[in-house]
């Protein structure tokens, strides 16, 4: 072959610009619509949480950020009449595949308006009955509050608490129990600042 | 020329399916097949960039140089599978949501590559469009057999959610073959991918057998 090394070379680069242009453009033509189906993933992830009923406002909208143990979380609040009637934010867990995070949701009286998993990676048929997809297990928390059951209560059964675990998994649920938990001691600490009206 | 489209048609789909064959793409293979559903999304995503891959590379087969061909090819793949990627997502946002985890995962699969170098380096652009789209049905077919094993043993149930892949018009497909205290959970764990697997790729040989065809092994270089 007589062709000059380099020409391998100038055939790799134009390659690379070629894609790298298309690339870039399918980016800027995309970047909008995906912000907004990002939005609508969210919104309806936050409809799922909190009741119509309770809000006439956009919760996706009505954000707070606070700092809790050096995490910053995202608060979106349910307002109805100027006031707020429920504050939903992200909650993670420790499950049996890695992290667990969910979407919950408390109302103005410190009661759980509704948990729904967002992402996990926990076992197909055993972890994952914490998806409202697969059965109603996380429903069961709607209602509760610290006070009730007892913070010593807010365990799984196997360690002497009120939740059912499932047969086979007790780590999942245990780590959700524990996030839920969490989730309502963060609402609190922090209830003057998420109920203020701004 | 009718027959080297039928011998690349049967190729893709039966005599030297990816899968079955020539045992490439075992990463997706292996991880997807939980289902049919998912084993069905995975193969389809992978058949629509290896269609796109294989023509794009018999098209520019004139000026990519045999020393840099293998970075060229993962270049049009990787661009390929960010463009579905994108597009997916922001216009078939619903079919993404299901679709979404398996796209990156096609980068990871090598049987795309093995086509773009054992045929479209060398062949015309219809015979490559042909190659890559029906190896992408072989791979899609043998995906989802293993993932219908899997999940009925598994799950007891076929084609579970497949409503959310094809839209509500396919509700009819997802039925529960055996009761749900019967599942044999190893099946849906990655042991039962292999298990699966490997148990396809011996019946697929047993009936090459029988039907007196000559089992070719690692065929991933056969002439198309």
């Amino acid at each position: 072959m007589s062709k000059p090394t380099y020409i391998h070379g100038v055939i790799l680069g134009a390659f690379c610009l070629g894609f790298g242009v298309i690339l870039a453009a399918t980016d800027r033509l995309t970047a909008e619509p995906i912000e907004q189906r990002a939005l609508d993933d969210k919104q309806n992830s936050l409809s799922q949480v909190i009741p119509v009923s309770i809000h006439d406002n956009n919760p996706v909208k009505d954000t707070l950020t606070l700092n809790h143990d050096g995490k910053d979380i995202t608060v979106y609040r349910a307002t109805r009449d100027g006031k707020v009637t429920g504050v939903a934010y992200q909650i993670e867990g420790t499950g049996y595949g890695g992290e667990i995070r969910l979407m919950m949701a408390v109302d103005a009286e410190g009661k759980i308006l509704g948990v729904r998993a967002l992402a996990h990676k926990e076992t197909p048929g055993l972890g994952d009955k914490i998806d409202a997809a697969k059965t109603d297990w996380i429903t069961r928390f709607t209602g509760l509050s610290l006070g009730a059951p007892p913070v010593e209560k807010w365990k799984v059964k196997k360690d002497g608490g009120q939740f059912d675990q499932f047969s086979g998994a007790t780590i999942t649920p245990r780590g959700v129990v524990k996030a839920i938990r969490e989730g309502l001691e963060f609402y609190a600490e922090n209830k003057t600042q998420l109920l203020e009206v701004r | 020329m009718a027959t080297q489209y039928r011998t690349i048609i049967k190729d893709g789909l039966w005599d030297n399916n990816g899968v079955l064959c020539m045992l490439l793409g075992m990463c997706p293979t292996m991880a997807m097949t939980t289902s049919a559903t998912n084993g069905f999304g995975m193969g389809l995503a992978t058949a629509a960039v290896m269609a796109a891959s294989n023509l794009l590379v018999a098209m520019f087969r004139g000026y990519i140089t045999h020393e840099v061909r293998v970075p060229v090819y993962i270049l049009i793949v990787a661009a390929m599978v960010t463009l579905v990627d994108l597009s997916m997502n922001a216009w078939m946002h619903e079919l993404y949501k299901v679709l979404g985890l398996f796209i990156p995962l096609i980068v990871s699969n090598c049987l795309p590559l093995a086509r773009l170098e054992a045929f479209a380096s060398k062949e015309k652009v219809i015979p490559s469009l042909l190659d890559g789209l029906f190896m992408g049905i072989g791979f899609t077919l043998s995906l989802t057999a293993i993932g219908a094993v899997r999940e009925i043993i598994g799950s007891g149930t076929l084609f579970a959610d497949a409503s959310l892949l094809l839209g509500p018009a396919f509700k009819f497909m997802e039925m529960r073959v055996l009761p749900s205290d019967m599942n044999v959970l190893v099946m849906v764990l990655p042991p039962g991918g292999f298990m699966a697997t490997g148990f396809m790729v011996v019946g697929k040989r047993i009936l090459d057998l029988r039907a007196g065809k000559q089992i070719s092994m690692g065929g991933a270089h056969a002439v198309g």
